[in-house]
């Protein structure tokens, strides 16, 4: 399935180096499935100890329904954690948005069909700006003509060329494409036990 | 590179590279080894040697392979065992936590539905998967090795190239033992001169991030080199690539030498014919005109025992520094400095010597090895844990307890007041049940400040060497060890 379009309403979260233990705590990772991880996305910033409702933009009734988040720099650090990009897309997020990415984190979205795009840090504020003042913009991600859409402004994304390829081709299931060319696989297993 | 062309079939030698005999890379050499092909994608597909798999990030990817009717292609390039959510104090079956359970018989279930080797706690080589790997002599120079956590960059120390994956990805090495990949560059990190007594392999590595940041290595590999890591022994290696992914950077190595082969000859899964594998491993390593997308040198004998203030591993300062005042610090650095004040209730300028703690942990894929605690133990030894601080040692595998249990380490640590606990990752991620409480300050052996990182939203975690947490312990709190 093609992921070069997509649309929706934005969720601003501001801050740099928002690590995958905010995104999702480890003691949600209890669990055999990524059922039912939507609700715990970004738990312990959004509820207290006694799970009283915290000031957070995704318990904000006006970014309600938001599908595209905006975040800043280094969004994603730390754990391989697939549980994060799954707890977000199991509560309706479709691309991201930000100054730049973590790596893993990136490389798992990607894999979901999830983009993850990076613009520099005045459009990030803009468009954080535009969202915050007026809630129901509506937002476009174009992996095509790599650019950002929303009101009267258009800003140029960066997306890694092979991510692109792959949202654009609809082959981002990585399964699928990997097992394309098994002999090639096979011919390499026997050559690398020769030396290990 | 000239002796390591054997090992390269004709079609991943570069040209233009032979051409001028320049040298290469141990990164390079190990890319192109296991590259398949190049996918539509311009993405490589990348052969993986060995895959270690544990009960967290791995139940997902069986069921992926079950949905579409798929078996593990090369099931003796995986093993698992079982690490993040063991309870370290009562390891008898069933666990008191269900959701603990229900992870340890999926695991069971599925080694054994798809004809993978499990080191589960009925084995004495049970313990964290960065630990068992190198320990069992899995972990190999040359090699690919591929994990679904992100310490998986561990394995560098044996110059290997050691990917952490997420479970798409976990699924497709098991079901291809392959992954799509786009190739990183390679900055190389030379730390010279000799560390002081007292600074360990931690304080580099916590340095290098503070001073590179926490995404300098974003597209990088780090290659690690220069004298004083040359000195350093497997284990003190570990603890520095370990750390690499705390830099952003997605793995970190050193270059294979004397004492990496002789820390795997031996074990269990050593490769039988030890002067062939060797000969390989000698071949693999860095050529000495070698060519780099950046080099960065540090001089060892400047860096001091390291702790961090923040909720980051790059907001980390020498233990006689202060914390950094806000005014000072760069525009991109201010927001999450002072998100750190907050969470941390620390002030701007504040010493981090003298800070009162309430947890000390000995632990973690980072610190939890024998050498690790034989230093921690130094600074406990004929002492007693300060009043009122909880102190956990949670080695790092069966093994490790063992041999610690042989040179009476654990008698030490219990003797302090510490408690003496299983295998396990235990409180560097508190998946288990050792969490921090409410706002404790917890001195950690750990790889990661994040806010609610040791399981209390609230909670407070300082890292540091095993030696400066078990001073910490018997103190009270930070202290400088030289």
């Amino acid at each position: 399935m093609k992921r070069d379009k997509i649309t929706g309403t934005g969720i601003p979260i501001q801050g740099n180096d928002i690590d995958t233990d905010r995104i999702i705590p480890a003691r949600f990772m209890k669990c055999v499935t990524f059922e039912g991880l939507g609700e715990y996305a970004f738990y312990d910033e959004r509820f207290d100890e006694k799970k009283k409702t915290k000031k957070h933009p995704m318990n904000d009734d006006k970014f309600k329904g938001g599908s595209i988040l905006i975040v800043n720099k280094n969004f994603g650090c730390g754990s391989s954690r697939e549980h994060a990009p799954q707890s977000l897309q199991k509560y309706g997020i479709k691309a991201l948005v930000g100054e730049s990415f973590a790596e893993i984190f990136a490389g798992n979205c990607t894999v979901m069909g999830i983009p993850t795009v990076t613009a520099p840090h005045d459009a990030i504020e803009n468009l954080m700006m535009v969202v915050e003042e007026q809630p129901d913009t509506e937002i476009v991600v174009d992996l095509n003509q790599k650019k950002v859409v929303y009101s009267d402004f258009c800003i140029d994304i960066d997306v890694p060329d092979s991510f692109r390829h792959s949202l654009v081709k609809g082959t981002w299931d990585s399964t699928s494409e990997l097992l394309k060319n098994k002999k090639e696989v096979e011919k390499t297993a026997t050559r690398l036990s020769n030396i290990y | 590179m000239r002796e390591c062309l054997k090992y390269f079939p004709q079609t991943f030698l570069n040209p233009v590279k032979l051409l001028f005999i320049m040298g290469e890379n141990l990164f390079n050499k190990v890319w192109n080894l296991h590259a398949v092909r190049k996918l539509d994608s311009g993405q490589t597909q990348l052969f993986i040697g060995l895959h270690l798999i544990h009960e967290v990030t791995s139940p997902q990817a069986f069921q992926m392979l079950r949905e579409r009717n798929l078996k593990v292609l090369y099931p003796k390039r995986t093993f698992a065992t079982v690490d993040h959510i063991v309870p370290t104090e009562d390891q008898q079956r069933p666990f008191q936590d269900k959701l603990a359970e229900e992870m340890m018989k999926a695991l069971e279930k599925n080694c054994k539905e798809f004809g993978v080797q499990l080191f589960g706690l009925d084995t004495e080589y049970q313990g964290i998967v960065h630990v068992i790997g190198p320990e069992l002599g899995l972990t190999q120079p040359g090699m690919t090795i591929a994990c679904g956590d992100s310490h998986t960059s561990t394995h560098g120390a044996f110059g290997a190239i050691a990917f952490g994956i997420g479970t798409s990805q976990v699924r497709d090495v098991l079901a291809t033992q392959t992954m799509a990949l786009d190739k990183l560059k390679v900055r190389k990190i030379d730390v010279d001169g000799t560390l002081h007594k007292g600074v360990y392999s931690k304080d580099i590595i916590l340095k290098i991030i503070a001073q590179l940041g926490v995404n300098g290595g974003l597209g990088h590999a780090y290659e690690y080199g220069g004298k004083a890591i040359q000195a350093l022994n497997m284990e003190e290696r570990m603890s520095i690539c370990n750390m690499s992914i705390e830099g952003g950077a997605r793995c970190g190595y050193i270059n294979p030498d004397q004492t990496t082969f002789d820390y795997i000859k031996g074990r269990k899964y050593a490769p039988k014919d030890f002067g062939k594998a060797v000969d390989f491993w000698k071949s693999i390593a860095s050529d000495s005109d070698a060519e780099y997308d950046g080099e960065v040198s540090l001089d060892g004998s400047e860096i001091e025992p390291m702790v961090t203030w923040g909720i980051n591993p790059g907001q980390a300062i020498g233990i006689s520094e202060k914390m950094p005042k806000l005014s000072e610090l760069p525009s991109h650095e201010k927001g999450t400095a002072q998100r750190a004040y907050e969470h941390m209730s620390f002030k701007e300028g504040q010493p981090i010597k003298g800070t009162k703690i309430n947890v000390a942990f000995v632990g973690s894929c980072t610190n939890s090895r024998i050498t690790d605690l034989r230093e921690a133990a130094r600074f406990v030894k004929g002492k007693s844990v300060a009043k009122g601080v909880k102190a956990i040692v949670v080695p790092g595998s069966k093994q490790v307890a063992i041999q610690a249990q042989k040179e009476g380490l654990d008698k030490i640590f219990s003797d302090a007041g510490f408690e003496w606990r299983g295998a396990g990752c235990s409180m560097c991620l508190a998946m288990n049940p050792d969490k921090l409480q409410g706002r404790e300050i917890c001195a950690s052996s750990s790889n990661r400040n994040f806010i609610g990182r040791q399981g209390s939203a609230t909670g407070r975690t300082l890292l540091m060497s095993p030696a400066m947490v078990a001073a910490a312990a018997v103190n009270g709190e930070v202290v400088d060890i030289r």
